[in-house]
């Protein structure tokens, strides 16, 4: 029973970083290819605040998710006055120099990783997170800010022109992404008590990726079953064989090209259900 | 009283001057077009002064006011709005929505407001609620608010370009080949909703290729040639401006004359 109770907090915490990437990636239209530092920088951030200041979990949580926000803006400033691949690139860019920080400072153990951190995430907070997460995303995408990062993945010129002010707005986005991102991380140290900067690396903002393009770009519930599917995969995988498990990478690329060629706006698409229903009724109220 | 004034305003991309010292005026609450051939560097004079591009040379006053540096968002809150030639609308998003973007540079709500839900949120959410309604019921599509914008037919996306642009509040309004693959139906409305908009008060600048719609209902006609202007006044006058006829129709003197 342990066991299943430990996936599902590993999905909810993948959930919360998926959706906050769909915020980036999905929304905003931003393609970034360094969520995965965010995360990294709140799990550390946490867990220090914890080891060394012997702050409550809680506070460790937040003031750790504060940190990965604050490095949101700091290279979302530079970084989002570039667009699409140069986007990329960048963040990809900025991913690697936080590893090989973490990898060299005395405060992060280098390359040990930090130890001895306190399991305090369990099934009940890492769902509590999660809800918290999209009832206050939510809440944002029905603002004018929320539309406005839609406004600017539609057409950039005319949301600038619509009086948005669009750099502002995509680092606005990057913040809020990276404070999620900052916030599962610290959710991630207090499950596994044991980080290292490898866990945060580039393959981990694929795997987020994948999760996001999987369920569908630009819908938070895509994203959340992209994070189900992909983290209960390798453990059926597990199951069936050992040896196919080792395997998942390739897997996860071949799922990729299948989705790219057979749906590629993702298994749910950015015109949600409920869309899809209001359309329904007017359709049905134009025949009468 | 005049509302803007450009002097001077050139523009060179690399080697091109699309735009060569051009000056323009526009008068509070008038009708003024632009027009001329393609190429002559119409939609150039649009950037200009929407901030898309900072002239090369020349300085651009808006209410007194300098504005040649600022940025596309700062020009639209002092009061200039604008369609776009290719439609460019925010196509995943309702037509609701699509107004209510209109309304940002007006509006306030932050990321803790929205999170929170605040009361003055909510008041501001219905106000801009009923704004857009009451924008979308002018130009007559109030009816297909839900829809989303993609869907809907050219004409009605040329319309809902401009309720977006009218959502900013602006008293300026910059419309780039309104009637542009329009038939005579669509544009006969099109230019009853102008006569409506200029009737209002605003002031609006034109640029257009059907001279049915240029001569009906612009106060002031500017042309312009290879980035210079060759002609300003009223439709009369300029009908019967010989550079005009010559750079609409060639002078004669060549074989293949540039047609309009």
């Amino acid at each position: 029973m342990n066991y299943y109770f430990q996936i599902l907090t590993v999905i909810m915490i993948n959930s919360i970083l998926a959706v906050s990437l769909n915020l980036v990636s999905g929304y905003t239209g931003q393609l970034s290819l360094g969520h995965a530092t965010f995360m990294g920088l709140g799990a550390y951030a946490a867990t220090l605040f914890t080891l060394k200041l012997h702050l409550p979990f809680l506070a460790s949580i937040i003031l750790g998710a504060t940190v990965a926000a604050f490095f949101g803006f700091v290279i979302g400033v530079p970084t989002l006055r570039l667009k699409g691949d140069y986007l990329a690139i960048a963040t990809l860019g900025f991913g690697e120099i936080m590893k090989n920080i973490l990898l060299n400072l005395q405060i992060t153990g280098g390359p040990m990783g930090l130890r001895g951190i306190p399991k305090v995430t369990n099934i009940y907070v890492a769902t509590a997170a999660l809800i918290l997460v999209i009832f206050s995303l939510n809440r944002i995408m029905n603002s004018r800010v929320g539309k406005s990062f839609i406004a600017i993945r539609e057409d950039e010129l005319a949301a600038e022109a619509m009086g948005i002010n669009t750099t502002r707005f995509k680092i606005l986005a990057f913040i809020i992404g990276a404070f999620y991102a900052g916030m599962a991380g610290g959710l991630y140290a207090f499950l596994f008590r044991y980080i290292n900067p490898k866990d945060f690396g580039f393959m981990k903002s694929i795997e987020i990726l994948c999760m996001v393009v999987l369920g569908g770009m630009g819908n938070t519930y895509g994203a959340v079953l992209g994070a189900f599917i992909i983290t209960v995969l390798p453990e059926l995988l597990r199951s069936v064989s050992p040896v196919i498990a080792q395997y998942r990478m390739v897997l996860y690329g071949l799922l990729l090209v299948i989705m790219m060629i057979v749906k590629p706006q993702g298994i749910i698409s950015g015109s949600s259900l409920s869309n899809r229903i209001k359309r329904k009724k007017l359709l049905e109220k134009g025949g009468q | 009283m005049e509302l803007l004034e450009g002097n001077n305003l050139t523009m060179v991309f690399g080697g091109l001057s699309a735009l060569n010292s051009v000056d323009i005026k526009i008068n509070k609450g008038e009708v003024l077009s632009v027009i001329g051939p393609n190429g002559a560097g119409k939609t150039t004079l649009f950037n200009l002064l929407t901030g898309v591009y900072s002239p090369t040379k020349g300085r651009i006053c808006f209410r007194k006011r300098e504005i040649k540096n600022l940025k596309p968002y700062e020009i639209t809150k002092m009061g200039i709005a604008r369609t776009f030639q290719n439609i460019r609308l925010f196509g995943e998003m309702s037509v609701l929505d699509n107004v209510i973007i209109g309304q940002h540079c007006r509006t306030r709500t932050g990321v803790f407001g929205a999170i929170f839900k605040t009361p003055a949120v909510r008041k501001e959410e219905s106000l801009v609620r009923e704004k857009a309604m009451d924008v979308l019921e002018f130009v007559g599509l109030d009816d297909v608010h839900e829809e989303r914008a993609k869907n809907l037919p050219y004409g009605k996306q040329r319309r809902l370009e401009m309720a977006r642009a009218l959502a900013t509040d602006p008293e300026l309004i910059l419309l780039d080949e309104p009637a542009a693959g329009m038939n005579p139906q669509e544009t006969n409305e099109l230019i009853e909703l102008i006569e409506k908009l200029n009737n209002m008060g605003k002031t609006v600048l034109l640029i257009e290729h059907d001279m049915k719609l240029v001569m009906g209902i612009s106060q002031r006609i500017m042309v312009l040639d290879y980035g210079k202007k060759i002609a300003d006044g009223t439709p009369e006058e300029v009908k019967n401006d010989e550079k005009v006829i010559k750079a609409y129709l060639g002078d004669g003197s060549h074989k293949e004359g540039r047609a309009c």
